[in-house]
């Protein structure tokens, strides 16, 4: 295991944002919303308490995937779709490290949806961050597997004839421990979610909304807007019940002798039938009815922590797994190997 | 009554029954009595891909051949000796195989009406006259097995499935054997079920005392110990023994050993094997898929670890734009490739050596990697150790080409002096080695061109890498087209400058004109015809590549020296391609893709007109 001198010289932990920003020029288009994202995290790292060589951002292509470069931590820019797999390799072999994979729609859904699910069941220690633009950017603007149904896009003249996913149902079916979405443009959620997720101990899996302003405008805009955003965000918070709107006056429910949840008028429910919401529920079929609440114009969209559940963390499984087959050994390495090499059945020659 | 014993210099013993008839185990032990007693062995298992083909058929035939010799052997032997043939198929599948007066051992008690027309016998050919030329030994093999055990508290399928010992008595008996390794195996095998474990060793006894008994076996036969280096052996499938040079290579490096994995025939076993080894540090992950496999090895590589992935073909193939990513980031990384016939699916457990392009060739740009293979499956050990010397020296991903041949085949190995291993120490990056305490990810060793592992821990060496071109030094990205260029170069010189060791030619008399160029699992098959050849006054030399990149220097050098240069490969002539364009030299690839290794009597044939009319 190489510790690589970690107890001597690390870095002091009173770092701040500047700290994180490495020498390199950011070069995303003007105006696009992974600036908002890149400079959220700048400034959320010091809190982490963590130095910054023991932070990893590991990346797959695509326009959020040049993440890495822009924050002086351990980083690799790695290929399209494999992210999560390589940074399986490194968080298992590195229990030490913080590890973080930044990846797009595109990235982690559709070349590398593999690797996103397996990271999930397994429950390996990242901290995934989806920037859900619902386009391909890098490659100029074809349809995503979160664009909509008939999204027209350079590769779709007349209309995608698509379904998209719904990333979080999708790493909830994969059994995530920790699934969360939040908002490019709202530095203060982002940042709290993001921290929630550093604490999460197993896969943390965040959906970013992230506004791509050269091929897709504006696609979160409903959110944003201060004419439209209290009718259509619904904020999630830990323990409280559910409703929004300008007044409250919307609520969520859960109608008896249903599947999943309903959007109501507050005034025509009586308070005990409000959901209040609890990130803890250990039955995912709770946090899956809360990701099926939006509807096709983005209208009910839930942001912040959906799930947050305690459950055997891969990586600890498979380190319990060395240890204790390291605790029998009496011998030296190389003792060791030698009775490795003559186990079986030997014979000698004179 | 008193057997005459007879005393022979080499045996070539073929078992042969249905997919479930234990035949593997039974040549696995026979192998193990015969080392036990001092013989030169080498095993072919040959089975099907089918877990349990439909009974009776000749697709469901599983085979293991094994030769023994009081002399050193390089192969299992062209031509079996003797057959045991569980039932019609296993004889009809093998019988054009034998020796012209082989003995025959068959379970009469398979060969029934209906067994013999699944596999298209309109007579019984052990009443036709069919097998006149051979020495048949009609045995009634589940019937007798059987009655053995009437007094034993089993089952009568349990009972009937230990006539594979009782066949293994037999054998043991007729080539004096010596039993107790198998005893002692069966004790273990079945500790959990004591009255199979007596019932199987019953079997066995039952076996061996009817040869001793029956007048149908009049001869016994003897080999002697052959003459081997003094030292401790065991046998060792190729699998095995890369497996644990793979353990090795960790613990003479001092790293903690990650293999990604997804099960895969016939590379599968590397897996099951490194996973019993956590106690050396070796971490394996059964990963999603092939390239998720790789992705891993990389992934715990970045963090300093010594990332391994084993695979056959198709696996690489799936992988192999992680191994360029590997390429870019110039970090270690070791790809286990057990060759099989393809393409596609192919042929899963049969074996080939078509890979070599796509170890050499198979990725997008200009991405070289090192290259190396084992010639034999004792080699496999001292091969692996040699690809993560490599890795690890020059930060580079190395494919290792082992195949079907070598993994699944046996041969004693004389046990390393483990202090002796190479040392493979590596030094990760702990400072700063640019102007102004900057750190530079791809400053150079002047000597092998490695840049610094700075493994992710390591204070003030925080960097960022990635499939981005690199400027030469700082590793910013860079599209600077002389920069490229440079890199590009500077990547391809740190492969051809790898140290190998100079090509050593097998030419004991000095006067060949000829030279026979092979690599990998062909070495056994291309020495013993060679040897023939030279016992018949044919002089022919011999020479072996297990660095197929870079090439040994002396390379051109060697090839130059001789009128032909044959080349035998399981391919199309993979390699004779690249000597061709890479030397000029008008090598003769001679090829068979048939899934079987090549015989010695092949290779013998065809080399002796190559030298006749050199």
């Amino acid at each position: 295991m190489p510790e690589a001198g970690l107890s001597a010289g690390a870095t002091p932990l009173k770092l701040t944002a500047k700290d994180f920003k490495s020498d390199q020029e950011v070069r995303w288009c003007p105006g696009c919303g992974d600036y908002a994202i890149l400079a959220a995290m700048q400034s959320f790292l010091p809190d982490l308490g963590i130095p910054r060589e023991r932070i990893a951002f590991v990346s797959g292509i695509g326009c959020s995937s040049r993440f890495p470069y822009y924050l002086n931590t351990y980083g690799m820019h790695s290929i399209h779709g494999r992210a999560p797999a390589i940074a399986t390799g490194l968080s298992v072999s590195r229990p030490d490290l913080s590890v973080w994979v930044v990846t797009g729609d595109g990235d982690a859904l559709s070349i590398g949806g593999n690797h996103l699910i397996h990271a999930l069941r397994r429950n390996v220690n990242l901290k995934i961050l989806l920037f859900n633009n619902k386009i391909y950017g890098l490659t100029k603007g074809q349809y995503s597997p979160t664009s909509e149904l008939g999204k027209i896009t350079k590769s779709t003249p007349v209309g995608s004839t698509d379904s998209p996913f719904n990333p979080l149902s999708l790493a909830l079916g994969a059994e995530a421990s920790f699934v969360a979405r939040t908002i490019d443009s709202d530095r203060k959620h982002l940042q709290s979610v993001l921290r929630q997720a550093a604490e999460h101990q197993g896969s943390a899996f965040v959906e970013i909304y992230q506004n791509c302003n050269i091929f897709n405008d504006g696609a979160f805009e409903v959110l944003k807007d201060p004419q439209t955003r209290d009718e259509y965000v619904i904020r999630l918070e830990h323990g409280q019940p559910i409703t929004f709107g300008k007044d409250g006056e919307f609520c969520v429910t859960h109608p008896p002798g249903a599947f999943g949840l309903r959007v109501r008028p507050t005034a025509e429910v009586s308070p005990d039938e409000i959901v209040v919401h609890d990130e803890t529920v250990a039955e995912p079929a709770y946090a899956f009815a809360l990701s099926r609440l939006p509807e096709s114009d983005l209208r009910h969209t839930p942001i912040g922590v959906f799930r947050d559940v305690a459950r055997p963390v891969y990586d600890d499984l498979v380190r319990a797994q060395l240890d204790s087959a390291k605790e029998k050994v009496t011998r030296s390495a190389d003792e060791e190997l030698a009775a490795l090499l003559g186990s079986g059945d030997t014979w000698t020659i004179l | 009554m008193t057997k005459q014993v007879r005393q022979l210099d080499r045996v070539v013993i073929r078992f042969a029954g249905d997919s479930g008839d234990g035949m593997q185990l039974t040549g696995d032990r026979f192998t193990s009595e015969t080392a036990q007693l001092g013989n030169d062995i080498s095993t072919l298992p040959n089975f099907p891909a089918e877990i349990r083909a439909p009974a009776g058929t000749l697709p469901g035939v599983s085979s293991f051949q094994v030769h023994f010799a009081d002399y050193d052997i390089l192969t299992p032997g062209d031509t079996p000796d003797i057959l045991v043939a569980m039932n019609p198929a296993a004889l009809k599948a093998n019988l054009g195989d034998l020796r012209p007066g082989a003995d025959i051992i068959v379970n009469t008690d398979e060969f029934t009406k209906r067994n013999l027309t699944k596999v298209g016998y309109d007579a019984n050919p052990l009443e036709d006259g069919s097998l006149d030329g051979y020495v048949l030994h009609p045995v009634a093999l589940t019937s007798m097995t059987v009655r053995a055990l009437e007094s034993f508290e089993i089952s009568k399928k349990d009972a009937e499935r230990a006539k594979n010992m009782f066949a293994l008595g037999l054998l043991s008996w007729m080539y004096s054997r010596p039993s107790e390794s198998t005893l002692r195996f069966l004790e273990r095998k079945f500790a959990a079920r004591p009255e199979v474990a007596a019932a199987n060793i019953a079997a066995f006894k039952a076996g061996f005392n009817f040869g001793e008994t029956t007048e149908d076996f009049v001869v016994r036969y003897e080999v002697s110990p052959a003459k081997m280096a003094p030292g401790e052996y065991r046998n060792v499938t190729g699998n095995t023994a890369l497996a644990y040079g793979v353990v090795a290579a960790g613990v003479r490096s001092g790293l903690p050993v990650f293999l990604g994995a997804y099960p895969i025939t016939p590379a599968s076993d590397i897996l099951h094997e490194l996973s019993k080894h956590k106690k050396f540090g070796v971490t394996t992950v059964q990963a999603e898929d092939e390239i998720a496999a790789v992705g891993l090895a990389l992934g715990a590589s970045y963090g300093g670890a010594l990332g391994v992935t084993s695979t056959s073909g198709p696996g690489v193939a799936l992988k192999s734009e992680t191994i360029s990513l590997a390429v870019a980031l110039e970090l270690p990384l070791l790809i286990i490739d057990v060759q099989r016939a393809g393409p596609s699916t192919g042929m899963p457990t049969k074996t080939e050596q078509a890979d070599l392009n796509l170890a050499l060739f198979g990725r997008h740009g200009e991405a070289p990697v090192a290259v190396i293979a084992p010639r034999s499956p004792a080699d496999c050990f001292d091969a692996a150790l040699e690809a993560a010397r490599i890795a690890l020296t020059y930060r580079t991903p190395v494919i290792l080409l082992s195949d079907g041949y070598i993994a699944n085949g046996s041969e004693p190995w004389r046990l390393p002096d483990v202090s002796t291993l190479p040392d493979l120490r590596v030094e990760f990056a702990s400072e700063p080695n640019g102007p102004d305490g900057r750190f530079l990810p791809y400053l150079r060793d002047p000597e092998t061109l490695a840049r610094p592992w700075a493994v992710p821990g390591t204070p003030g060496l925080e960097h960022r890498i990635g499939g981005l071109e690199k400027a030469d030094k700082t590793g910013d990205i860079s599209y600077d087209p002389a920069n490229h260029d440079y890199m590009v170069r500077t990547r391809a010189a740190r492969i051809e400058g790898i140290q190998v060791p100079d090509l050593e030619v097998d030419d004991p008399d000095g006067d060949a004109r000829v030279l026979v160029l092979g690599w990998g699992s062909t070495y056994g098959p291309i020495g013993a015809a060679c040897r023939a050849l030279r016992q018949r006054g044919l002089p022919v030399a011999q020479a072996h590549l297990r660095y197929l990149n870079p090439m040994p220097r002396n390379l051109g050098e060697v090839l130059r020296r001789y009128d032909r240069v044959v080349i035998p490969e399981m391919n199309l002539g993979q390699l004779a391609s690249v000597v061709r364009s890479k030397y000029l030299i008008d090598a003769i690839a001679y090829n068979q893709v048939r899934g079987l290794p090549f015989t010695a009597a092949e290779l013998e044939n065809m080399l002796e007109d190559v030298v006749k009319n050199a």
